[in-house]
């Protein structure tokens, strides 16, 4: 395979690497540049643990083609606390237990930040929608739900974004 | 054999490169392919891509919009012209789906899935297919019946006049899981009004044969009648014609062909699913 440059940056800072070309965007950001929190879980698209931000928009690395991403902007939960402080929704997740065995938690917290960065003040159902492409199979979804809620402060636009 | 990428900025280079290579896919947004990749199959030895901007393109002229092959289920939803395909884009997937998944790659989703591809039959969309340097119209009916043997061309956009009357124009689909799940079916219908009568209405299934179809039997059933419950008996009883579905681990066919009408039933009511 042969390799090709790509530059992106990845929450916030500049990269510039050579990949495979046919790499997936979850292959680089684990095995190129040490970020692990999307998880390579179906490979299918279908389970939403590798879910990354991409210019601000939800997908799924491990079905996305690096090389498509040049010039974007990726945010993972690498990126998500500020100066060591953790972001609202990281910190209402511990708050409500809305984490297991840990498997889907950093891809439900992107999911979580796409909508809350676009809907500061979503309704349950919103919720639900925003994270219907992300399975959990220990917490039955509420705490999960339950924590993105309790993010927003439960007023309008007492969401920040990070 | 390692897999090669190669990029075109013309939409017509990247379809004479897909002709000429046996082993070449064209890239849409992945969801489907890079799942195969992911799997393993061998046969695919090149991506083939474009960043020609009238991929993505949603362009309206008159009561005629073309949508080009790359504009994503998100796009659609968001485009405020779009607005009764809404509930269509929004049943596919979730959203990091949405965010991905291109028209033009629904077109070729093996049954269950297909979902917009139904109401862009309803609707009696054409399908742009370059073909190496030349270009063609073909209506998507035509399209779906000889998709899986013509695998090499490149389907550019897809073009089809917006009803006169938005709110007449609906889609149901059945799925086990909500929010998202893929189709036990799903039916899109037009269906204009003239006096309180149907004139030329159009329906379309997914799900209910190897690719999605247009309801011929119902359509001719419902024309002229009334959306009553004496006006619709007919297009009830026709409803299954032609219908070939498949028994999977959403439903069996028997199933399928069993709720079709109930389905149908509700959606030519206008009650809620
Ligand atoms: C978890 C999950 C849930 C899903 N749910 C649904 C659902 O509810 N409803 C539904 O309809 N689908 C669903 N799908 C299937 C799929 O996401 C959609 O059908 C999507 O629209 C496919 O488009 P794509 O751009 O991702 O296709 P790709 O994966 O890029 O391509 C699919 C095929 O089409 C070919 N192709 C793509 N674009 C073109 C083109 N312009 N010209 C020629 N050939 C082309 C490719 O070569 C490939 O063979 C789901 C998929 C996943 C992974």
């Amino acid at each position: 395979m042969s390799q090709v440059p790509i530059q992106f940056k990845l929450n916030g800072q500049d990269k510039a690497e050579f990949i495979d070309e046919a790499a997936t965007l979850l292959s680089v950001l684990r095995g190129k540049v040490g970020i692990t929190s999307p998880k390579a879980g179906c490979e299918q698209g279908t389970c939403g643990t590798c879910s990354v931000l991409i210019d601000g928009e939800l997908r799924l690395s491990c079905i996305t083609l690096a090389q498509t991403c040049a010039g974007a902007s990726i945010e993972t939960v690498e990126g998500m606390d500020t100066d060591g402080k953790l972001h609202p929704l990281q910190q209402a997740f511990l708050d409500r237990f809305a984490a297991q065995c840990g498997f889907c938690t950093t891809g439900m917290l992107m999911a979580a930040k796409a909508l809350l960065d676009k809907n500061p003040n979503p309704t349950r159902e919103e919720v639900v929608d925003a994270i219907s492409g992300n399975i959990c199979r220990c917490t039955g979804y509420e705490p999960i739900i339950e924590a993105i809620l309790d993010a927003t402060g439960g007023s309008a636009g007492s969401y920040r974004r990070a | 054999m390692p897999l090669a990428v190669k990029t075109f900025d013309q939409l017509r280079d990247a379809a004479s490169a897909l002709g000429t290579d046996a082993g070449a896919r064209f890239l849409g947004g992945g969801t489907l392919l890079m799942r195969d990749i992911n799997e393993g199959d061998i046969s695919i030895t090149t991506l083939v891509r474009s960043t020609d901007r009238a991929f993505t393109e949603i362009r309206s002229s008159g009561s005629r919009i073309t949508l080009g092959a790359g504009v994503t289920m998100s796009e659609v939803a968001a485009h405020p012209e779009l607005q009764y395909l809404k509930p269509v884009a929004r049943t596919v997937g979730g959203p990091a789906i949405r965010n991905m998944a291109t028209i033009g790659g629904n077109l070729f989703a093996f049954s269950p899935y297909g979902d917009f591809t139904v109401a862009m039959l309803a609707l009696e969309a054409t399908v742009a297919v370059q073909g190496g340097y030349s270009s063609r119209d073909v209506p998507l009916e035509e399209f779906l019946a000889t998709r899986d043997r013509d695998s090499k061309s490149l389907v550019t956009g897809v073009t089809f006049r917006q009803p006169d009357n938005p709110t007449a124009f609906h889609y149901s689909k059945v799925s086990r899981t909500h929010p998202k799940g893929a189709s036990v079916l799903s039916i899109a219908a037009h269906l204009p009004a003239s006096g309180n009568r149907v004139s030329s209405p159009r329906i379309a299934y997914g799900a209910m044969a190897p690719t999605p179809i247009r309801a011929k039997a119902a359509e001719n059933a419902l024309n002229g009648k009334s959306l009553d419950e004496a006006g619709i008996a007919d297009a009830l009883a026709a409803a299954t014609q032609g219908c070939s579905p498949a028994s999977d681990s959403i439903a069996s066919a028997w199933y399928r062909n069993e709720v079709l009408p109930v389905y149908l039933k509700r959606l030519l009511l206008g009650a809620p699913n």
